[in-house]
């Protein structure tokens, strides 16, 4: 599954994008927060305030109850702040 | 019978020419009444900013901004809609955002383009970074409460507010 980050989501992690395969017992949006956390400094760091961050899989908005089962795209960034 | 109408979004690094998109959805038709659009600028913070660096999602910022529109389209009797959003680095005066909406009467072509843009700025997957003009690091801009207000006046049973 790929995961990709956006603005300061991106800048805290140090990557725009990787590759990861899921463990077992991540079901939901929430879940893949909690386990990315503890994958490393610059994760806490990006993700310590896991409700202000937004989500998208496979380019739609979801929120953090939504299952993730078959995506092929998770994006992670925070509010946004076009136009 | 004139065909129906499909939103033009168009998201682009380069600036945009607004007299040649007000005319490009004219074109051809004589059943639009009213035409409002928006343009929204880089202002210069009174003189602190240089520029915005505007990141976005390639493919998820065309798609929502598309979903945006389809709502405004299935709501509002318009004969056209364009939405223009830049990326990259935009400098004080220059041009960030257009929005165009036609319609027969000036209040759907009002109240489209104003919905397009509450939920275009909270919606669609766009980031600012400030460059400052004192050359220190910038910051990204903080999303503003006030622009969720904005979008909640428009809650009906949008299937935009269904997911997230």
């Amino acid at each position: 599954m790929k995961l990709i980050y956006f603005a300061w989501v991106r800048e805290r992690i140090g990557k725009p994008e990787e590759e990861i395969d899921l463990p077992a017992g991540i079901e939901t949006v929430s879940d893949l927060l909690r386990w990315l956390r503890g994958q490393g400094d610059e994760y806490e760091h990006a993700l310590q305030v896991p409700e202000v961050i937004r989500v998208a899989i496979d380019q739609e908005h979801v929120d953090h109850r939504e299952k993730i089962g078959g995506a092929r795209e998770i994006a992670l960034f925070p509010p946004m702040t076009g136009g | 019978m004139t065909a129906p109408v499909l939103p033009s979004v168009r998201i682009q690094a380069e600036d945009f020419d607004l007299a040649a998109e007000m005319a490009r959805v004219a074109a051809g038709r004589k059943d639009i009444g009213a035409i409002v659009t928006f343009s929204g600028l880089c202002r210069d913070e009174a003189g602190a900013l240089a520029a915005l660096e505007l990141e976005h999602y390639p493919g998820m910022a065309e798609a929502e901004i598309g979903r945006i529109a389809m709502e405004a389209m299935a709501r509002w009797p318009l004969q056209g809609l364009t939405a223009i959003h830049r990326y990259g680095k935009v400098r004080p005066g220059e041009n960030i955002v257009l929005v165009i909406a036609a319609s027969a009467h000036r209040q759907a072509a009002f109240e489209a383009a104003s919905f397009l843009m509450d939920y275009l700025k909270s919606r669609a997957p766009f980031w600012k970074k400030e460059h400052r003009a004192d050359g220190t690091q910038g910051a990204w801009i903080d999303a503003k409460e006030a622009d969720e207000r904005a979008t909640a006046r428009w809650d009906r049973t949008s299937p935009l507010d269904r997911k997230a």
